[in-house]
């Protein structure tokens, strides 16, 4: 296809993507540099006959002029980069020098707003990611193995998950393991314990998102895999039936290297869905003991008074970095692949 | 908090759809979810369709630039719009967000119409340049007809992200515009009485519904869509 012609087939595309996820990125990169004005406040003095007080007022009219006429705020470099809400790096210092002990030290760092989000991030991705990817071969390796007659009906009954919205699944998990919920109820008779809650301790809850995550995105890794078995060749694996392979000899020597690529791809997207983790701690309320990097910036986009543009917009060049980092390997790879296939 | 045993009732539907206003969200997010699919798919073939014609070293690294765009968690977009919006006054209205969903939904749609339109042999539309034609008379007449399995595939993907999105329609719509999913966090928002939670049930019920139906109805073109791209790959 000429040039000319690919440019006006793909111009509005590009120039949508180019307009509303390029310019977006740079737009927050410079939001990230500024941060919102103070707040001018003036000495009223105010006498009464019993004498005068000098008392400091927020002037409401210098503020909001000043908030006109550069809504951007003012120029913070690097500022919010460091401050106590993203990277905090005086506050690390000062617990390094402070702590006694390397624990003490850690406890403290993680218990900083950036450092929370980033952990529990991490540990989501770490998690979710890899037993997707084995739920999600396992359920595509035995519906394979089922008689074509009721598999049209399984397919649907395993990627249902993953159609549901979000936060409509999470909300239903969430109304499930309630104490009055199916759940909830449930364990409470099996334990023993009429004040077992899930929702009350942290770790119970990063452990119900965890599995909710793994229940919501196994369905893409068990249809991709799914699709991927119907193109393993047929000859060799007969031939090793024929060899006395079991089983799993079969899977591991010839099923795995033939979908080995596709792996790859889906694990390539479960960690870029699991790094924006979400709706389900909006869904289980769970702000508390879980946040995410996406819900630091959602919290910040929502707060009351004035929207923290400039840290919301440090926190998400900081997550775009992050993404960076975990796809780095995979585009380097697919370079050296195109420039040897050239 | 979820009263169980009751009698039965459908007050909480009657009540969420008529006071609730759960029939305005409704309505919005036919529209959001109307315009996304139809504009999604009409930039989508024609930028597919030339990234799958083309034998250039650009093509590949487009398709490259639109997997790392992919990658973009979409509240960092959105701390991106919510600044220039504000400013040029475009926030909370129903046409932004169906701009800002269509975009955010190219990547995906690009690469799936890629790997249909690959499908596609490119004799047939060589054959249709040789007697004449313009590209876009090729694409039109002769590579459209046989791609419908392909564009229905990538419209129930742009549907269901259009239908399912809270992220952006959470924060770029005002409260009167608000489509279902935020419509339903905002009743959780408000839970001091028993009534809205309720509430919430009965728009998580309606909400899910349709998709199901939907989903039933094309299930063989989601899993189609879902594997074409990968399996090549």
């Amino acid at each position: 296809m000429p040039n000319k012609t690919f440019f006006w087939f793909f111009l509005p595309t590009g120039l949508a993507m180019i307009l509303f996820i390029g310019l977006p990125i740079i737009s927050t990169g410079i939001q990230s540099f500024y941060a919102q004005h103070d707040q001018v406040v003036k000495e009223v003095k105010k006498c009464d006959p019993f004498g005068c007080t000098v008392s400091i007022v927020v002037d409401q009219e210098k503020t909001s002029k000043i908030r006109e006429e550069k809504p951007l705020g003012k120029f913070n470099g690097f500022g919010t980069y460091v401050d106590r809400n993203h990277l905090a790096i005086e506050e690390i210092g000062k617990f390094w020098n402070e702590t006694n002990s390397f624990g003490e030290f850690v406890d403290q760092v993680t218990n900083l707003p950036f450092y929370k989000a980033l952990i529990f991030t991490l540990t989501y991705c770490l998690f979710v990611t890899p037993n997707v990817l084995l739920l999600g071969f396992i359920i595509a390796l035995s519906l394979n193995a089922v008689t074509r007659r009721i598999r049209g009906p399984l397919i649907f009954g395993t990627i249902l998950p993953m159609i549901v919205t979000p936060l409509v699944g999470s909300l239903v998990l969430f109304w499930m393991i309630d104490a009055e919920g199916i759940i909830g109820a449930n364990l409470q008779m099996l334990m023993d314990d009429p004040y077992l809650s899930l929702k009350s301790s942290k770790t119970l809850t990063w452990i119900t998102i965890i599995i909710y995550g793994i229940w919501h995105h196994s369905p893409f890794a068990f249809v991709v895999f799914y699709a991927a078995l119907q193109t393993v060749p047929q000859e060799p694996v007969e031939a090793a039936i024929i060899d006395g392979a079991s089983r799993w000899q079969r899977v591991r020597h010839i099923v795995l290297p033939h979908i080995y690529p596709v792996v790859t791809f889906v694990a390539l997207i479960s960690l870029m869905d699991n790094f924006r983790v979400f709706e389900p701690i909006i869904g289980f309320s769970a702000e508390g003991s879980a946040q995410s990097l996406s819900w630091l910036i959602y919290d910040n986009l929502v707060n009351e008074e004035v929207i923290l543009f400039g840290s919301a917009a440090a926190t998400s060049m900081m997550t775009i970095v992050g993404i960076a980092i975990l796809l780095a390997p995979v585009l380097i790879r697919t370079w050296k692949e195109f420039r040897t296939a050239r | 908090m979820l009263e169980t045993g009751g009698k039965f009732t459908t007050d909480a539907y009657s009540q969420a759809w008529t006071e609730g206003e759960f029939w305005k969200a409704s309505r919005n997010t036919v529209i959001v979810t109307f315009f996304v699919v139809t504009i999604s798919l009409f930039l989508g073939t024609l930028g597919a369709y030339a990234l799958s014609r083309s034998t250039r070293n650009y093509a590949f690294w487009i398709l490259i630039a639109a997997l790392i765009f992919r990658a973009m968690p979409h509240i960092t977009l959105v701390s991106g719009y919510l600044f220039p919006f504000f400013q040029l006054q475009i926030w909370g209205i129903l046409p932004t967000t169906i701009v800002v969903l269509v975009a955010i939904n190219q990547p995906f749609t690009l690469w799936l119409l890629y790997s249909f339109f690959k499908t596609v042999p490119k004799e047939l539309d060589e054959s249709a340049l040789i007697d004449g034609c313009s590209y876009f008379q090729a694409f039109r007449h002769i590579i459209m007809p046989v791609m419908w399995p392909g564009v229905i595939t990538a419209g129930l993907f742009s549907l269901m992200l259009a239908y399912n999105d809270f992220t952006v329609t959470a924060l770029l719509l005002n409260q009167e515009n608000h489509t279902m999913v935020p419509k339903i966090q905002s009743y959780l928002g408000t839970n001091q009485h028993e009534g809205n939670l309720m509430w919430a049930v009965s728009a998580v019920v309606s909400a899910t519904a349709p998709l199901f139906m939907l989903v039933m109805f094309f299930q063989r073109q989601v899993i189609s869509g879902l594997t074409a791209g990968a399996v090549k790959g």
